[in-house]
């Protein structure tokens, strides 16, 4: 497969732990589109564990986070694994509002599921800021080279086209998946967290202070006033 | 099955136990033990935790009414009435007969009309009033979209005659229709089980749908588009369903409509329960602590009851979903039995990722999610800190007991529910109950014994029933229900003096595996 990541400047390291260092923790709301079955939550378990594991299909939505290190900011991303069944569609745009990034996955051995990516990047494109979500479009289960439905070129031109980022994955082998959050990060840092009021501090809260925490709302994230 | 078996019902006064008037007084460990709603084993001392019902007839009440109201239509409609139920149910099997005939004629093209398909013990099938197929317990509903055709026509024909068709008998086969508007139930069985059981069944079925979507939903999206295909808003929930059918014939909870708790001292129990209700926010109206199926506490908003289908619709869905091991879940979940027309938010999420115990907070705001977060994290600061949080994992380790522990001889299994508080507590299955065939059959016996005790017509308050693998005692009072299985050397005469002895023995250990406190915010 061919690289279409970004140049990853060097020194960045991606820590599953985060580690007490004198940089700023800046939170980053990132949301997993997409058909169900594509392999949403196995990307996620993957970016927040790196683990894998066969699960039942997503009720309503998971959270989870994951820390990234960059080389001069720390990232949290809390990622929002929503359900691909329709059913829960009309929960999905909680979940999408004010995201730094949104992820839109299909599965490359499944047209309908790019079919499907294409209708969430024109619900996506509703509540668009420009400049303040970065889209990228995931082709999953690149393992599937031989069942593939979806050509490389398919997907690199819709997204060229839609002004999107583009990789293809396999969250089975975790082929790509560090390389795509990094890159993730690298962009959102580069577009959003620049900006004044673009993302906001991530305050670890030991636990006896717990009590204080629910007075920032998630859903609101973008429009804070930055750090 | 049990023909040559004998068989007889004894039937004794609750007086010749315990003198009715008596037992208004207070709880008392007096050797006598209450029988009256209340004052039982295992009752709630403060406050009821569920939706106070005579749960069984609750759960069945409104088919009774349907039944009732039909019933009326009949006279209005003359004396007739009587043959012409018979010319329909004449047609009816007929009908179902044909339709038999027409499967075998596919036989070679499709699998829905093997023998293996036919032959299984249950089928349900769920369907739209405009025919659609929208579940089928096996095979595909593709293949049996005539089938549906057929059966949504006998409820239409009979339905044209200002009548309701309840059952169909036939070839050792009970068909078992709920319509539901806008939805249509149908239940085929092979089993011993009695109309009333089976269409308890379709209930649970049914409002394990409404769960996912709301009733208000559901005639929504019928009143737009009759012939509207409900699988595509029901794709990727089959499994939830298939579960709970798996349960129905396997889970006491769901045939005595009441939770099982999980063993614990009291004491520890209280510090969990006073840290969950601790634990609390605005929007917040249930916190529920569940170790597997078992209930470790219940905390719920001063005024609102959760009924025992809606929390078996959520032990259900917890339990049918690996999804919630990592990270948290937050769902929209309706509870029907609550308000059919809204849908909860639930933040479902384990203690810890290898933990059995799992937490749901259930809000009624769909963006409290980081809110519900942060009572997890309240609760599970204070559960640290009082230490309840090892008492809680030790019991873990034995979430059931022994009934050697009761020391009744020959006493091989028992359920016994307080009607009063909705729960009910059974041991372990005992080493001839260990495949899950024998499981299903105790099971089996004990639905048989239920459906006695609650017959529609006869119901009994005791039942004995001798076969050549067990003996079986059923005992219903106005406080409890008590289902006893004993060896085959077991006589009538040593069941009915271990009834005593056991409810001694449950008073005895009645804190340690009921809830006797139930708590609210």
């Amino acid at each position: 497969m061919e690289d279409n990541l970004p140049a990853v400047p060097g020194g960045a390291q991606r820590h599953s732990v985060t580690l007490t260092r004198p940089v700023q923790t800046l939170r980053v709301k990132m949301v997993l589109l997409g058909s169900s079955g594509v392999g949403k939550s196995s990307l996620a378990l993957r970016f927040s564990k790196n683990e894998l594991r066969s699960t039942s299909p997503t009720v309503g939505c998971a959270y989870l986070t994951s820390v990234v290190h960059l080389s001069d900011v720390t990232l949290r991303f809390e990622i929002w694994d929503t359900a691909g069944q329709e059913k829960y569609h009309s929960v999905t745009p909680l979940y999408y509002r004010g995201a730094h990034a949104a992820l839109l996955v299909y599965d490359i051995s499944k047209r309908e599921t790019f079919i499907r990516a294409q209708l969430w990047l024109k619900e996506l494109e509703k509540q668009y800021i420009p400049g303040s979500t970065v889209i990228w479009l995931v082709g999953n289960k690149c393992d599937l080279d031989q069942d593939r439905q979806v050509s490389v070129q398919d997907g690199l031109g819709l997204a060229n086209e839609r002004g999107l980022f583009f990789t293809e994955t396999s969250a089975l082998s975790g082929d790509q998946v560090n390389e795509l959050l990094l890159a993730i990060a690298h962009r959102v840092y580069e577009c959003i967290g620049v900006q004044q009021g673009g993302l906001s501090e991530w305050q670890e809260m030991p636990l006896v202070n717990v009590h204080h925490r629910h007075t920032f709302n998630p859903f609101a994230s973008c429009c804070k006033v930055g750090p | 099955m049990d023909g040559e078996a004998p068989r007889a019902a004894v039937s004794w006064e609750n007086g010749t136990l315990a003198p009715i008037d008596r037992l208004r007084l207070e709880r008392a460990d007096s050797p006598t033990p209450g029988l009256v709603e209340g004052t039982e084993p295992g009752a709630g001392q403060k406050s009821a935790m569920f939706v106070h019902a005579q749960s069984f007839e609750d759960l069945t009440s409104e088919a009774e009414e349907e039944a009732r109201r039909e019933a009326d239509l009949d006279k209005s409609e003359g004396e007739c009435s009587e043959e012409l139920k018979l010319l329909v149910g004449e047609k009816t099997i007929e009908e179902q007969r044909n339709d038999n005939f027409s499967i075998e004629d596919r036989s070679k093209e499709e699998d829905v009309s093997s023998e293996a398909w036919r032959s299984h013990r249950k089928h349900v099938f769920v369907l739209s009033e405009a025919g659609k197929p929208i579940y089928t317990r096996y095979g595909t509903e593709e293949a049996l979209s005539s089938t549906m055709g057929v059966m949504m026509a006998l409820v239409s024909f009979v339905e044209a005659e200002k009548n309701i068709i309840r059952s169909i008998h036939a070839d050792g086969c009970k068909v078992v229709f709920l319509t539901k508007s806008p939805l249509v139930l149908v239940g085929v069985s092979r089993t011993c089980q009695s109309d009333k059981e089976l269409m308890r069944e379709l209930q649970y079925i049914y409002y394990q749908i409404v769960s996912l979507l709301t009733l208000t939903q559901l005639n929504h999206i019928f009143q737009h588009k009759q012939n509207y295909d409900l699988r595509r808003l029901l794709a990727g929930s089959e499994y939830l369903t298939d579960n709970l059918l798996h349960r129905l014939d396997r889970d006491p909870g769901l045939l005595l409509s009441a939770v099982t708790c999980l063993p614990l001292a009291s004491s520890a129990r209280d510090v969990v329960s006073t840290s969950l209700q601790a634990a609390k926010a605005k929007n917040l109206v249930f916190s529920i602590l569940v170790a597997g199926d078992r209930l470790v506490t219940l905390v719920r908003k001063k005024d609102q009851f959760l009924h025992h289908i809606d929390l078996h619709l959520v032990f259900n869905l917890v339990g049918s979903s690996s999804s919630f091991r990592e990270g948290e879940g937050w769902t929209p979940i309706c509870l029907p039995k609550f308000n059919t027309a809204g849908f909860f938010h639930a933040h479902i999420s384990y203690l810890e990722p290898a933990s059995e115990l799992c937490l749901i907070l259930v809000s009624t705001d769909r963006e409290d999610f980081f809110n519900m977060s942060d009572c997890k994290q309240r609760f599970l600061e204070r559960l640290n800190k009082r230490s309840a949080y090892q008492a809680l994992k030790e019991a873990l380790k034995c979430p059931s007991y022994s009934v050697a522990q009761v020391g009744i001889p020959e006493l091989r299994h028992f359920l016994y529910k307080s009607k009063s508080s909705g729960l009910y507590t059974s041991p372990e299955f005992p080493f001839v109950y260990q495949s899950d065939e024998e499981q299903e059959r105790l099971m089996g016996l004990y639905q048989d014994l239920h459906s006695r005790l609650h017959h529609p017509n006869r119901p009994l308050r005791s039942f004995y029933r001798c076969t050549a693998t067990e003996n079986l005692l059923a005992w219903v009072t106005s406080g409890f229900e008590l289902y006893l299985c004993f060896s085959p050397l077991g006589t009538k005469a040593l069941a009915v003096s271990a009834v005593t002895k056991l409810l001694k023995w449950i008073r005895k250990e009645e804190d340690r595996l009921f809830i006797l406190s139930p708590l609210t915010y």
